[in-house]
């Protein structure tokens, strides 16, 4: 997983509430068994008009929003399906931190595994945040918490050891093997009723 | 300090790390199925990894699964997907119920079914509606693809425990109220997004008197509450369902006393508490787009209180004040992994029986497994739900999430008993109405819903 520490960038609004994860990346794309390219399908009913042609209209279809990597977005955000894709739709688009309101607790997860950084702000906070110009950008210090954006700085929480997966990069299989005896013993312990 | 079911089975399970951070958690049972399941075993693959009990995994085949013509996978990229869990499960040894097998069946559904499902268990499954198996009184949950190769790999999950909530259901249930009106009507009441960041118990005399197929609709669709895990305590209905099932623990008095040990103290353990009253409690139905935008069947549609209002209503093509009865239908679906257990099917052949579809519907009816299909054509609800003029298939997720042959036409209104009416969720432009299987049986009767707690059809 890349490591995320410092990250600024471009960021895109799309401030609906609720966007979950049919929507982030329709189930017709799931039947991929490969975990990339999916973020040509990123948003893909708002993104295409129904000949398969650009909908222009669509925040990330605008020429300036090319390259954005910040999502800001409503709350709960990425409700629904379990769909691991989604997240992975965002990331293969370029998105590296998505900032709402709330998120549904799987998608927080999978966010989490994947190098997506999730950051919940108030209101009040992505209020300031949607006033963003296209040549503007947003810098994420995750090491001390806190979005910059103009004069302002957002503090966001995040659980000690997320934070550190995010900035070490660590795969989770091996910090898990560290364990390896204990889950070994646990296992030996277990109740067992046939 | 006084311990909630959910504290008591987590303490039990955890390898390492302290309460607020993330820990690690033993899991019993991995269930898979072949939409999220290929990128895991790819991932165990290329890094050289095995998977670590292969025991205590166990694959089914549902998403995919075409419930017209099961053995003729027309979409490539389904027959790919399920060529692979095939080739992936005899490479690393997991039992597989594969398209056709007598074990085949809705994940969801299965699980119980066949035993693997019992108390006190952490489950989880690459899969939202995983909370189905709280309903044991087992921790279930869904997890991300990620998390899938996790398991596999180590057979144990991070997790930060989450706050719990008890949800006590009280008064006198109606008569033709179901399981899945109160389930809808606490969505209803509290909104979608109410249950995000706690473990929810369902609990009070109303759950104690319910089935275990009732227990697991209410249960099942905690996820569209924003909570991951919905639980009831184990007790004798649980152990009664559980005896005699394929994966029983043969030591079955033993694992009922530990089952037992499995309860909330008391109410003030919850980190938060709703109680729901039954008493009067209408069947609902959705009008919109999200499982919360649910009206009782004895009312109008809403007024607009906002833009998610506005967009839904134009999504569904319907109007504020319009009759519950006049949404205007043209199939039924009666499956999913919330509405397509025996005693569902029974529900709605009894309401079928003796009547026929109206002239404006189609009606699917697919059971959750390949065993519930076969007894409802032995006992001759199979035959009841024919001879009503409807569609009987295969076992598999059909039109709950239309990634198989399965789809409501764009613009088509369905009444149905599964547990999403998100946008295209049915078909791409399907307008989705989500209710009970007696109401769903008596709106294609009818063609239109009906109150079926006042109304009876001629
Ligand atoms: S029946 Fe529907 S909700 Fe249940 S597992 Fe299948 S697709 Fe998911």
């Amino acid at each position: 997983m890349e490591a995320f520490i410092k990250q600024t960038g471009r960021a895109v609004v799309i401030p609906n509430d609720s966007i979950n994860t049919d929507i982030i990346l329709p189930k017709q794309f799931l039947k991929n068994i490969l975990k990339t390219g999916f973020g040509k399908h990123l948003f893909y009913d708002w993104r295409y008009q129904d000949d398969g042609s650009l909908n222009t209209e669509f925040e990330l279809n605008k020429l300036e929003h090319a390259g954005a990597s910040i999502l800001i977005t409503g709350n709960n955000f990425g409700s629904g399906s379990s769909r691991e894709h989604a997240v992975w739709a965002l990331t293969d688009y370029g998105f590296r931190a998505v900032i709402g309101g709330s998120f549904s607790d799987i998608f927080y997860m999978n966010a989490t595994k994947n190098g997506l950084l999730p950051i919940v702000l108030s209101e009040e906070e992505r209020t300031i945040l949607r006033q963003i110009r296209a040549d503007e950008s947003v810098t994420i210090d995750l090491p001390e918490q806190v979005v910059h954006f103009r004069q302002y700085h957002f503090h966001f929480d995040i659980n000690q050891q997320w934070k550190e997966k995010f900035i070490s990069g660590e795969d989770d299989i091996d910090v898990t093997m560290k364990y390896e005896d204990q889950i070994t013993i646990f296992e030996h312990n277990r109740p067992n009723f046939g | 300090m006084s311990k909630t079911l959910f504290d008591k089975i987590w303490e039990k399970h955890v390898i390492t790390g302290e309460v607020g951070e993330a820990q690690l958690i033993y899991v019993d049972l991995h269930l898979i199925h072949e939409v999220t399941s290929p990128q895991p075993f790819e991932g165990l693959r290329s890094s050289h990894r095995g998977l670590r009990r292969p025991d205590l995994t166990f694959a089914t085949m549902d998403h995919n699964v075409p419930t017209k013509d099961i053995f003729n996978v027309q979409d490539q990229m389904s027959r790919l997907q399920m060529a692979t869990l095939e080739k992936n499960t005899k490479e690393f040894g997991v039992p597989l119920a594969s398209i056709g097998d007598d074990k085949q069946g809705i994940v969801h559904v299965v699980g119980p079914e066949r035993g693997l499902t019992q108390p006190a268990k952490v489950i989880v499954c690459g899969d939202s509606h995983t909370a189905t198996h709280g309903a044991f009184g087992a921790i279930a949950f869904g997890i991300g693809t990620s998390e899938v190769e996790h398991v596999m790999a180590t057979q144990t999950i991070w997790q930060v425990k989450p706050k719990t909530m008890g949800i006590k259901i009280i008064g006198q249930l109606p008569k033709n109220i179901y399981a899945k009106d109160i389930i809808m009507g606490i969505i209803a009441k509290h909104g979608v997004s109410f249950g995000t960041g706690y473990a929810i118990e369902f609990y009070g005399e109303v759950i104690e008197q319910l089935s275990m197929a009732s227990r697991m609709t209410i249960c099942n669709m905690s996820i569209e509450a924003g909570s991951k895990t919905g639980m009831v305590r184990p007790d004798q209905v649980t152990f009664d369902y559980i005896k005699g099932r394929e994966f029983a623990p043969k030591h079955f008095e033993e694992a009922k006393v530990y089952w037992q040990e499995f309860y909330t103290d008391d109410e003030s353990a919850f980190d938060k508490q709703i109680v729901f009253d039954v008493t009067n409690l209408k069947p609902m139905v959705t009008w919109g787009t999200n499982p919360g935008m649910t009206t009782p069947v004895d009312q109008v549609l809403p007024e607009i209180s906002n833009d998610n209002d506005r967009v839904a209503y134009d999504y569904i093509g319907l109007k504020p004040g319009i009759k519950v009865r006049d949404v205007p239908l043209d199939y039924i679906f009666i499956g999913s992994c919330t509405n397509s257990r025996y005693e569902d099917l029974e529900i709605a052949a009894n309401i079928m029986k003796g009547h026929h579809l109206a002239d404006n519907i189609t009606a699917w009816i697919v059971p959750g497994s390949r065993a519930i299909r076969n007894k409802s054509i032995k006992t001759g609800i199979a035959k009841i739900f024919e001879d009503a003029g409807c569609e009987w298939r295969e076992p598999g997720c059909s039109a709950c999430l239309a990634m198989n042959p399965d789809k409501i036409p764009s613009g088509k209104h369905v009444a149905s008993t599964s547990n999403r009416n998100f946008v295209g969720r049915q078909g791409a432009g399907s307008r989705t109405h989500l209710a009970s299987p007696a109401m769903v049986a008596a709106a294609g009767i009818a063609g239109h819903f009906i109150d079926i707690t006042v109304e009876t059809l001629d």
